[in-house]
């Protein structure tokens, strides 16, 4: 089955890359994945999978931790990106939700939101999204004047992705928004994004350790381990995989199998039960 | 005079001596709050700004405001150099390496400023006049007048750039967070540049309105010192904090010499702000305006 294909023409496509830190140490082998215009793909993985990698291959924040792509190709509507920088693909129409809810501290809530709105010239437009942040967040309203390190976990996460809107991205690439959140949160997290995606257009690729969640608002899904995809399909159709079930949604259907033999070798190598 | 004219007196000339510390204080918070950089060569970057103005105005015979246009625009130059060739290369080191490496440039200029522009002592005349206004009990030199009118409106500049305008909130997140600030596209090196420029700049005024206070020469550089304490006490990354440390630091400085040295027959005005710097590095390191490090438990 050829990834995300079927529904509409792919906004990115990410063609078999490999990607080596410091010159020497090799991260990602072989990554493809696409995501379709409009679509919601998900791309679920273990801690230390190398989804954070593979969003930043894309963003191309992966230079500044001197990483680097040394083989393949990230497309943006058929145009190459992964020799751009940051700042580039911004303008371009993709941003990063970076891992761990990154607000600037010191700055207020509505000031973080005016540093989305940096790669767009008009002023009066960005004051006028400002609203439209609101109307998705209005938890934020509230807190527009408060500095955004004393905000709650959940209100971060909220500004950082309301920041990442401010962009008027095309594509959002969002990186673990469930991370220490509570389940209640979460949900509401998922369906504000979900609302975006409906009725602003914006295409998402969310890399998630959560993947009850991510594959219940995505439409296809994609796993790593150790830097490889290692299964992609439909988000039913994985979300009924017996791997994943059992992995990662902890349904167990376990005591049906005594022997490890005929388990996959992705399977075999887990440290992520725990 | 009576003790109370005595002690406004003081205070009066604490008080604009103060603001002129903040002026240079300034330069360093800009450099801090946008790149983490520590700049011990605040003090050298005045001096050098001051031989450059000098120059013009007593070696090269330029008009004074050409002379503090070159002030200014090598100044600005400078700093974009320095960022570009020096300091880009440091960031994400440790941050000793930024100390050492602004330690070095200091002696650098401190040496290359006489070495290539003059040496000896030069004045530095402005055409305002010397005697000083008597309003009162108050004395003040008109040159400290128009330091403090300096100082007051770039801070208020500056205040209104980082507070009020896209790019200076722009500039704060690059201060606050460089990572997330590429994430959001933003040109993190390019205000690199553009702080070191902004330094230059006020240190550039500087160097004009202390050079001519204290004359021209090697020595200018050691007003610098007085940046620690102003920085310590405001907080290193405040520009109202530039203003406070540096009202402090200013009175201070006259109170001491008031009323202490008298009984110990002098110089406990050069370092009355050191006593304060330590005892307000025990109570409150950020500083009284600083940014506190935001925990979460």
């Amino acid at each position: 089955m050829s990834a995300g294909n079927g529904m509409s023409r792919p906004i990115l496509s990410v063609n078999n890359i490999e990607v080596i830190y410091d010159h020497v140490i090799l991260v990602l082998r072989g990554v493809s994945l696409r995501v379709p215009e409009g679509g919601i793909v998900a791309l679920l993985g273990a801690n230390g999978a190398g989804k954070s990698t593979t969003l930043k291959a894309i963003s191309g924040l992966l230079r500044t931790e001197r990483g680097d792509v040394t083989k393949g190709s990230v497309e943006l509507l058929g145009e190459p990106i992964h020799r751009k920088d940051p700042g580039e693909v911004v303008r371009r129409g993709i941003v990063q939700v970076m891992e761990g809810r990154h607000v600037f501290e010191h700055l207020t809530v509505e000031e973080n939101l005016l540093t989305g709105a940096y790669t767009r010239c008009e002023n009066a437009a960005a004051r006028k999204d400002l609203d439209l942040v609101y109307t998705y967040f209005p938890r934020l309203v509230e807190r527009r004047g408060f500095k955004a390190g004393y905000i709650s976990g959940g209100e971060q996460q909220m500004l950082a992705i309301g920041r990442a809107l401010m962009a008027r991205p095309k594509l959002m690439l969002l990186d673990e928004p469930s991370m220490g959140l509570a389940p209640m949160l979460v949900q509401e997290i998922f369906e504000i994004v979900s609302r975006l995606n409906r009725e602003e257009g914006v295409s998402l690729l969310l890399a998630e350790q959560n993947a009850t969640i991510a594959l219940r608002f995505a439409q296809y899904g994609y796993v790593m381990e150790s830097g490889r995809i290692v299964l992609d399909g439909d988000a039913k159709t994985i979300s009924e995989n017996e791997d994943i079930k059992e992995f990662y949604l902890g349904l167990t259907g376990v005591g049906q199998r005594k022997s490890y033999r005929d388990v996959k070798h992705y399977r075999r190598r887990k440290r992520w039960l725990s | 005079m009576g003790d109370w004219q005595f002690t406004v007196l003081l205070l009066s000339n604490g008080v604009l001596i103060g603001l002129m510390y903040s002026l240079i204080a300034l330069g360093f918070v800009l450099v801090y709050k946008a790149t983490d950089a520590i700049n011990f060569a605040q003090g050298e970057f005045v001096m050098i700004s001051g031989f450059v103005a000098a120059a013009g105005l007593m070696v090269w015979g330029t008009p004074l405001w050409l002379a503090v246009a070159l002030a200014l625009g090598g100044m600005i130059v400078l700093g974009f150099a320095l960022e570009r060739v020096m300091l880009r290369r440091l960031i994400g080191r440790p941050v000793i390496a930024v100390v050492m490496a602004t330690i070095g440039l200091a002696s650098i200029l401190r040496g290359v400023g006489p070495f290539t522009i003059f040496s000896g002592t030069k004045p530095l005349p402005l055409p305002i006049r010397e005697e000083p206004f008597l309003v009162g009990p108050l004395f003040i030199p008109p040159i400290q007048l128009l330091g403090a009118g300096v100082s007051i409106g770039f801070l208020a500049a500056f205040g209104w750039f980082f507070l009020k305008s896209r790019k200076g909130i722009a500039m704060r997140a690059v201060a606050d967070n460089q990572q997330v600030a590429l994430a959001m596209g933003i040109n993190v090196e390019r205000y690199f540049g553009v702080a070191w420029a902004m330094t230059g700049i006020v240190s550039a005024l500087g160097g004009v309105l202390w050079g001519n206070l204290l004359g021209v020469d090697v020595n200018l550089a050691l007003v610098g010192f007085k940046v620690f304490p102003v920085v310590i006490l405001g907080g290193l990354d405040s520009i109202p904090g530039a203003i406070v440390g540096g009202l402090i630091v200013g009175i201070v400085e006259n109170m001491a010499a008031g009323y202490i040295d008298p009984y110990v027959g002098g110089g406990t005005k050069d370092f009355a702000p050191y006593v304060l710097m330590i005892a307000a590095l025990m109570v409150r390191p950020y500083g009284i305006f600083g940014k506190k490090i935001i925990e979460r438990i």
